[in-house]
């Protein structure tokens, strides 16, 4: 936040950080940046992206990232030599070259916790609706079938149901403790145990995780590691009357694979957010009845907006004035 | 419970049609007859008929009671009892036995689904994925849940389940019902006006009685406001439907999640175009667990009394 500091009558107007976006900014999201920060929009310019860096953005030192979509790596590092962070607004943020970043001692801050009260949300609503086929009972009803066909097919029971979460960090976590309070019992697989949850089961693999779970629920972040963490193994051991939730990125799921065992009654259904790749949904899903599909809406709530720019603007304010970071990602 | 007559007043789960057939009783299919000659039917096998299976639709009402001089025991497939006559059962000397506890999990967890499919607009975020409209990087915002204000007309059985299950989302929990109730943590209201004032999200988890029809009218509604979203798994009387279908329509109320209508299976057509609003047909207990749990106790219940043994869950 520009601050006076002098004494006289006249403030003196200290000029606002600059920060480079190169993706289109909506109206919301710089209303409330620009009167922090010099916001320098690539896409008012009418040089192509190479040519405006080179001319504009030489001691360019903030990149606002909002979408995680494109690839910010090295060759956009090597045009911007004098940056040193790269705030973004996701909190996944397997878009950025995290290696290449440390490399070049850029930090990288991501959205930290501001979207996880609703991913959690969404997760338990994606859950109730496939175990209790709210979707589907809500098209019976409007298609007139509760007046010609009688009673809809019973669902599942959630409470009860043993609940398996793959990551249990932020987003992991809080899912927790609304299943808990559903009467869900807890299991989990993260790298390592995690000490300050011992009323939850661990789980050193995700294999064994499926085999003790009806539900899965996928909440880590897309890494080398996690690419097709689900696969067919995981969803035989799931078995055929078990659910996958997915609100991280759909490649933790070999999605091909998914949509065979889906046919194939190897799982019982599934709650997706997310796609491989997005907007495009494997056209066998949208004829099924046992999965709720989702457009990637999981955290897109007012609330968390406001408090994801809240915490960028806190981010560049600490890199600006030579403070810690608030939520860096760590390298 | 050989050769007893049950009169079973609605399609029943196969599950308790087998076992009653099994345990010997002889059964009369209520709903098999057209609506116009079931009192007929049942005076046809009044001589036959000592109990009655009813559901939330049709339980026991005066007339059917009239009609079966050798009617013994209601056992309801559901917890509420607004269709039995419960006077004229005490009168008659008839026991009335429901289905408490088995279900109270099953709704309370419909009642947050509902809730959180209504504020994140799941079913239209379902709808548009599988239309090929979705475009790249476009995202549509939606209201979060998490710690909205959440009131629930009646801290019963179910009310407290909900109550439980909110806590868990940050959410403060407020309450109206007939008298305070020992739970520090939840704020009370003494009117269901108040209540709906002082809330983002209103519950109607209370029985259906003279007193709490229509207890969610126009004040009520309006109380709530454009912002609130009123949730209903109780009963269809409880709100005054025609003042609801308005206020969705004209934008007064923010949205409805509801499993039970005025008039089963009649829902209003003017809610079919609304996305701020999750209609489902009475599932709140339609899980296979709960509803052969519920046929269980249905079937313990009509054991113990046929072999004068203590009924399990007796109302009258």
């Amino acid at each position: 936040m520009a601050t006076t500091t002098c004494t006289t009558n006249t403030p003196k107007i200290e000029k606002k950080p600059k920060v480079l976006v190169l993706q289109r900014i909506n109206a919301y999201f710089e209303g409330v940046l620009s009167p922090h920060f010099d916001l320098l929009k690539a896409d008012e310019s009418s040089l192509p992206i190479p040519a405006f860096l080179s001319t504009h953005c030489r001691h360019i030192r903030a990149l606002l990232v909002m979408a995680p979509i494109g690839t910010f790596g090295s060759s956009l590092l090597d045009q911007l030599p004098s940056l040193g962070l790269i705030a973004c607004t996701s909190a996944g943020v397997n878009h950025i070259d995290i290696d290449a970043c440390r490399k070049r001692s850029v930090a990288v801050t991501n959205a930290g916790e501001m979207f996880t009260p609703d991913a959690a949300d969404y997760t338990v609503g994606l859950l109730v609706d496939v175990l209790r086929r709210v979707v589907m009972a809500d098209r019976y009803v409007r298609n007139g079938s509760w007046m010609l066909k009688g009673d809809y097919p019973l669902g599942s029971k959630v409470s009860g149901k043993r609940v398996g979460i793959v990551g249990l960090g932020s987003i992991g976590s809080h899912v927790a403790k609304r299943l808990t309070a559903f009467g869900c019992p807890i299991s989990y697989f993260s790298r390592a145990p995690k000490p300050n949850y011992p009323s939850y089961t661990y789980f050193p693999n995700v294999l064994d995780l499926a085999r003790e779970s009806d539900v899965l629920i996928l909440s880590c972040a897309l890494t080398d590691e996690t690419r097709n963490i689900i696969n067919r193994d995981v969803m035989i051991a799931l078995g055929k009357d078990g659910v996958v939730i997915n609100v991280g990125r759909g490649a933790l799921i070999d999605e091909p694979e998914l949509v065979r065992c889906l046919k194939e009654g190897v799982i019982g259904g599934a709650g997706l957010d997310v796609f491989v790749n997005e907007p495009e949904v494997p056209e066998e899903l949208t004829h099924m009845e046992n999965v709720v599909l989702s457009d990637h809406r999981a955290v897109t709530t007012p609330e968390s907006f406001k408090n994801v720019l809240e915490l960028a603007i806190a981010n560049l304010d600490a890199f600006f004035s030579g403070k810690l970071l608030l939520s860096p990602v760590s390298c | 419970m050989d050769k007893i007559g049950v009169l079973v007043t609605h399609k029943p789960l196969p599950y308790l049609e087998q076992e009653l057939t099994r345990r010997g009783c002889r059964l009369f299919r209520l709903w098999e007859s057209p609506e116009s000659r079931r009192l007929e039917f049942c005076r046809e096998n009044s001589s036959e008929i000592r109990a009655i299976v009813g559901n939330s639709n049709f339980g026991a009402d005066a007339a059917t009671i009239d009609a079966l001089p050798k009617l013994e025991i209601v056992a309801s497939f559901s917890v509420g009892l607004d269709k039995v006559d419960l006077p004229k059962c005490k009168e008659r000397g008839i026991r009335v036995t429901n289905t408490p506890d088995v279900l109270t999990d099953d709704v309370a967890d419909l009642a947050i689904g509902l809730t959180i499919s209504v504020m994140r607009r799941i079913p239209s975020a379902d709808k548009y994925a599988r239309s090929g409209a979705w475009k790249k990087g476009e995202y549509t915002l939606t209201t979060r849940f998490s710690g909205k204000r959440v009131g629930i007309l009646g801290l019963g059985r179910i009310g407290l389940a909900i109550a439980k299950r909110a806590e868990a989302f940050d959410c403060p929990i407020s309450y109206y019902s007939r008298s305070e109730k020992p739970h520090p943590n939840y704020t009370y209201y003494s009117t269901p006006i108040d209540l709906a004032s002082n809330c983002d999200i209103l519950v109607v988890a209370c029985a259906l009685t003279e007193e709490t029809r229509h207890i969610v009218n126009r004040a009520v509604i309006d109380a709530l406001g454009p912002k609130g979203v009123l949730i209903n798994i109780g009963r269809g009387p409880h709100v005054d439907e025609p003042e609801l279908v308005a206020a969705l329509v004209e934008g007064r109320l923010g949205g409805a999640g509801l499993d039970v209508f005025d008039n089963e299976p009649h829902v209003p057509e003017e809610l079919f175009a609304l996305d701020n609003v999750v209609l489902v047909p009475h599932v709140a207990s339609a899980t296979i667990e709960t509803r052969t749990a519920m046929a269980d106790l249905v079937l313990g219940n009509l054991e113990a009394h046929f072999l004068k043994k203590p009924l399990l869950t007796a109302v009258v």
